[in-house]
């Protein structure tokens, strides 16, 4: 620890909470490249008001050097005693071993991957030593809020690209078909077991290297993924739904199976390039691919097994090795997010960012690690030396406010406002109404009137159900259609403009005045008429599909 | 023509108009349909005037105002703008009604018109009487509307206090003389009723519209449209003509199915529009909007090059356009955008709010004129389930239509009326002119949400900017 770092911190203080120090150790697991920060994230943490330490080294392997981490901001530690012991927080790819648990003191925070189902005795020494643990891979991964620090995702979306990168590397062909003047070469057959994230990033990669890709989930909804990648889903022959929640596939039924291995071995036999990803949480990888299977695939084939690491989803895999049986060369990397050290660590180091983000919401370089917070509460495993995993199910994705008004009727079917549930009680009313008012004019109208009534109901009648067929788009021409046809009231303009009169009543008509109205009306309704009827045609002609 | 051939051609008329209203159910029949209408008109005026109601003496009056108003009418009609729209048919909506008031007016004072009872006649009056009535309503209201839409008249609320109770007074004055008008023995005598009560008419359709904010003007032109309709069925009873009684209800009920959709797109009653305003709580919005949670957060603002970028890389992209394109007249520059995209293979589609624009479907037309492909325009109803799988919704000059706080904020004055859910959308685009509230008055959580950018500026404007960077 350099003294620079702690005058800063001293001077901060003065205003603010002490900010906290965040350590980044180098990663001493054998072959892991990665490490849990780089340069630019340091420069973003900084901002979040966070000082970062880095050990030095730590980012060598990713060909992150201490110069550039020092540049962005980051004070250089000599030592993991130094860095441990220095820092509140402390940010990590891997799980901690024995030795890095002993250098930890109370109060401290970890972030990083540490699998507490698969790690009962890690997490007995973590929560011995008082301190605040953060799973990234506990994180709850259905909160679409989560899916920025969703860091298990990342890391299979570049162990996917890298598996096709592996499996180009073995593969003694083209990806792509070529018509060459040396001949013509046929474009690879790729499979792709599981279309999770690893497998969709898979997926992608082999068809923009050319290559004719196939992929198979048991969770049919996939299936528009796998082709909007660019892929073809092939069907297992058999009706079952495999989401299993969470975003993983569940165990499947016997006669599922069944179908599955018939598919699988058509497949194996068929493509020249196969990846498998297929991993069901806390079981060991379902065997897809048979002895057999590998034996019917054609001389220089390639399996890349993603799941190697969890017992692998064919059965002659050896985990983190490439080895080559019947000809066909089974790779069993463990390390394929390691071995693109740089990529994988700015995604995970981003991944962390935004994780510190959520805790430090105040910006004022000290994290709040809020159990009420339904992504926060997920991560935590330990908190303060308390074991906290598994976190409670997330209680029926929480929209707080939303549910009062979404249960709010969407369209009331009745004219008479929000009143829904009365609705039977003012249909009563309605025709309480209507039958008093009808009794009424039955009573005192004259038949003559009577029949025109007659016409009238009956046409409104007519036009309610005429008029409800029309097409919302429509709307604006049945307007100025009915408009034009309302210019029918010129009927009652022409009868007096000139009608044939008797002698009774002739006497004292006043004509010219008559007249006049008549002829006004007439210009009126002549305007609307003809303007109506062309405007509409205007409008109708432009409608076009 | 003898009279029972009059009515056979009459008949054959009122089946056209009824086939006419039911070919527009679908825009390839609609054309037809408009001709069935006009076929069924020109029957209906030859039957009349070849008839034996008009003598010969009266040719010449006809064929003149038909000529004077058929060209006026055909000008107009060529002339007009598609923006233009909504106030031409408010426009027509005040001829009929004037039309309405003159044909009543000359009814009243004619003496040939021989009663058998006294109840006939009083019916006849009564008839004449109403009929004026909601002429004058119709013709007012539709020319303070015309104002309004065309921009004459400012298109906030006007709100007289207690203009309820006005309304009222109104109502019961017309009635007092309603009753005067039948009492009164000779023409002369009831000419001042009558005259009084289309006064009182005119200004209650004044008052009417004028009290309704710009953002219910669909409504009210719908029911404007309603109203010439019902103006005509009076005319109908009042000359015993049944051709005119029932194209009137056929008008009618249409304008009045017409305002319920609106109506129900608003989530507002319908009595509580024609009454005028908001309501009871009309000055509640503003309130309301301050007091309820006010929208937390931050707006990211976007470039027409990013927006343009956006839409590039997108799959699926839904156009929600409002008001705001009418008024800046970009529609012809949203299909170019619409078409550069969809040869790239882009899925765009149009989202219609039922109520969006001032006049029923005034979006669809816009969109049609622009050369939209009315396939690719859906409703509401038929688009809101997709935009969870939309990549980029753009929203060009609509507010109210799009504001999530109808469905999540139960204080909101907008509360539970149906809204296009573009947030849903991976990325919103609003293209605004400022961060102003819409006509409701209520501040739009959508604007803050993260997934929301926002495109500041005239819609025009950026929109053509938008595609130029398409193009490059």
């Amino acid at each position: 620890m350099t003294s620079g770092a702690s005058n800063d911190n001293a001077a901060a203080s003065a205003a603010a909470p002490t900010p906290q120090r965040i350590g980044v150790p180098r990663e001493i697991f054998p072959g892991e490249k990665r490490v849990a920060t780089v340069p630019d994230v340091v420069t973003k943490l900084t901002k979040l008001g966070f000082g970062v330490v880095v050990e030095t080294g730590a980012g060598d392997l990713a060909d992150l050097s201490d110069g550039a981490y020092r540049e962005a901001g980051a004070s250089i530690a000599g030592s993991a005693t130094e860095l441990w012991s220095s820092t509140d927080i402390v940010f990590k790819v891997r799980p901690p071993t024995a030795d890095e648990v002993a250098l930890m003191h109370e109060g401290q925070t970890l972030i990083g991957f540490v699998w507490p189902a698969q790690n009962p005795e890690l997490m007995q020494q973590l929560a011995a030593k008082r301190v605040t643990v953060l799973a990234i891979d506990a994180l709850p991964r259905t909160l679409s809020r989560a899916q920025k620090m969703d860091a298990l995702t990342s890391m299979a979306g570049v162990s996917g690209y890298r598996a096709v990168v592996e499996a180009a590397n073995a593969f003694g062909r083209f990806f792509n078909g070529q018509i060459t003047a040396a001949g013509k070469v046929p474009p690879a057959k790729v499979f792709i077991a599981g279309a999770g994230v690893a497998g969709l990033a898979a997926i992608g990669a082999a068809a923009s290297l050319g290559a004719i890709v196939r992929a198979n989930d048991t969770r049919a909804e996939v299936a528009d993924q796998v082709v909007s990648l660019g892929g073809e889903f092939v069907k297992v022959d058999y009706e079952e739904e495999g989401s299993g929640g969470g975003g993983y596939a569940k165990v499947m039924s016997e006669g599922f199976q069944a179908a599955q291995r018939e598919m699988y071995a058509q497949q194996a036999k068929e493509c020249d390039i196969i990846i498998t990803t297929a991993l069901i949480p806390g079981k060991p990888a379902p065997r897809l691919i048979t002895a057999e299977m590998v034996r019917s695939m054609k001389p220089g084939s390639v399996i890349v097994d993603m799941a190697a690491e969890q017992g692998g989803n064919c059965e002659l895999t050896e985990p983190g090795k490439a080895v080559v049986k019947h000809g066909v060369t089974i790779v069993g990397y463990t390390d394929l997010a390691s071995r693109m050290a740089r990529q994988s660590s700015t995604l995970y180091g981003t991944n962390l960012f935004r994780l510190t983000e959520e805790l430090c919401k105040t910006k004022d370089g000290v994290i709040n690690v809020n159990m009420q917070d339904d992504a926060i509460r997920g991560l935590t495993v330990i908190k303060d030396g308390e074991v906290t995993w598994p976190a409670p199910p997330i209680a029926a994705a929480p929209k707080p406010p939303a549910k009062p008004a979404a249960a709010m009727p969407k369209a009331p079917a009745h004219g008479h406002g929000p009143g829904e549930p009365m609705s039977a009680k003012s249909l009563a009313i309605v025709f309480g109404v209507g039958a008093l008012l009808f009794a009424l004019v039955g009573l005192y109208a004259p038949a003559s009137f009577l029949s025109h009534f007659t016409v009238f109901v009956l046409a409104c009648f007519v036009g309610y159900m005429v008029v409800w067929n029309v097409t919302p788009s429509l709307h604006t021409p049945l307007m100025s259609v009915t408009n034009a046809i309302s210019s029918i009231i010129a009927i009652g303009a022409l009868i007096q403009v000139a009608p044939p009169l008797d002698a009774a009543g002739a006497a004292d008509r006043p004509n010219t005045l008559i007249l006049g109205c008549a002829v006004v009306a007439l210009v009126l309704t002549a305007i609307n008429m003809f303007g109506g009827f062309a405007v509409t045609r205007r409008m109708l002609a432009m409608f076009r599909k | 023509m003898t009279s029972s051939l009059a009515t056979m051609a009459y008949i054959g008329a009122t089946i056209l108009f009824i086939l006419s209203l039911g070919g527009l159910s679908n825009p390839e029949t609609a054309r037809r349909g408009n001709l069935f209408g006009m076929v069924g008109m020109a029957i209906a005026v030859l039957a009349t005037v070849l008839g034996p109601r008009v003598t010969a003496a009266g040719i010449p009056y006809i064929v003149g105002a038909l000529v004077v108003g058929g060209a006026i009418g055909l000008t107009a009609a060529k002339k007009v703008q598609m923006t233009q729209m909504p106030e031409l048919v408010a426009l027509m909506h005040s001829l009929v009604g004037l039309a309405a008031c003159l044909v009543g007016f000359a009814s009243y004072v004619d003496t040939s018109t021989v009663f058998a009872t006294p109840a006939e006649k009083a019916i006849h009056e009564m008839e004449i009487y109403i009929g004026i009535l909601i002429g004058a309503v119709t013709f007012s209201g539709s020319i303070i509307a015309f104002g309004k839409l065309s921009g004459r008249i400012g298109g906030k609320p006007l709100l007289l206090p207690a203009r309820h109770w006005l309304n009222l007074i109104g109502l019961l004055v017309v009635i007092w003389f309603g009753r005067a008008f039948l009492n009164a023995h000779d023409i002369q005598s009831g000419m001042t009723p009558l005259i009084v009560m289309s006064v009182i008419a005119l200004l209650f359709g004044i008052h009417m519209v004028m009290a309704i904010g710009g953002a219910d003007m669909p409504v009210v032109v719908s029911m404007l449209n309603s109203y010439s309709g019902w103006a005509a069925a009076a005319t109908g009873f009042m000359l015993s003509n049944d051709l005119l009684i029932v194209v009137g209800a056929l008008v009618g009920s249409s304008g009045a199915i017409l305002s319920y959709i609106m109506c129900r797109a608003m989530n507002r009653n319908f009595i509580s529009v024609i009454a005028g305003g908001f309501g009871g709580g009309a000055p509640a919005p503003k309130a309301a909007a301050g007091a309820s949670a006010e929208p937390q957060g931050e707006v990211t603002p976007v470039s027409a090059t990013e927006t343009a970028e956006l839409l590039r890389e997108a799959k699926n992209v839904i156009i929600v356009p409002g008001y705001g394109m009418a008024v800046a007249q970009a529609q012809h520059t949203v299909f170019e955008i619409t078409k550069l995209l969809r040869e790239k293979g882009v899925n765009v589609r149009f989202g219609i709010h039922p109520v969006a624009g001032r006049m029923p479907g005034h979006m669809n037309v816009l969109l049609a004129e622009a050369k939209v492909p009315y396939d690719i325009v859906l409703e509401m109803d038929e688009i809101n389930e997709d935009f969870p799988d939309t990549d980029v919704t753009m929203v060009i000059g609509a507010n109210d239509i799009v504001n999530p706080a109808a469905q999540d904020d139960p204080t909101s004055p907008i509360a539970g009326m149906p809204v296009l859910e573009v947030w849903k959308a991976r990325t919103s685009i609003v293209m605004k002119r400022s961060m102003a509230s819409g006509y409701a008055g209520v501040d739009n959580p959508l604007f803050y949400k993260d997934n929301n950018r926002m495109l500041f500026g005239d819609a025009k404007k950026m929109l053509d900017e938008v595609l130029v960077a398409l193009k490059s």
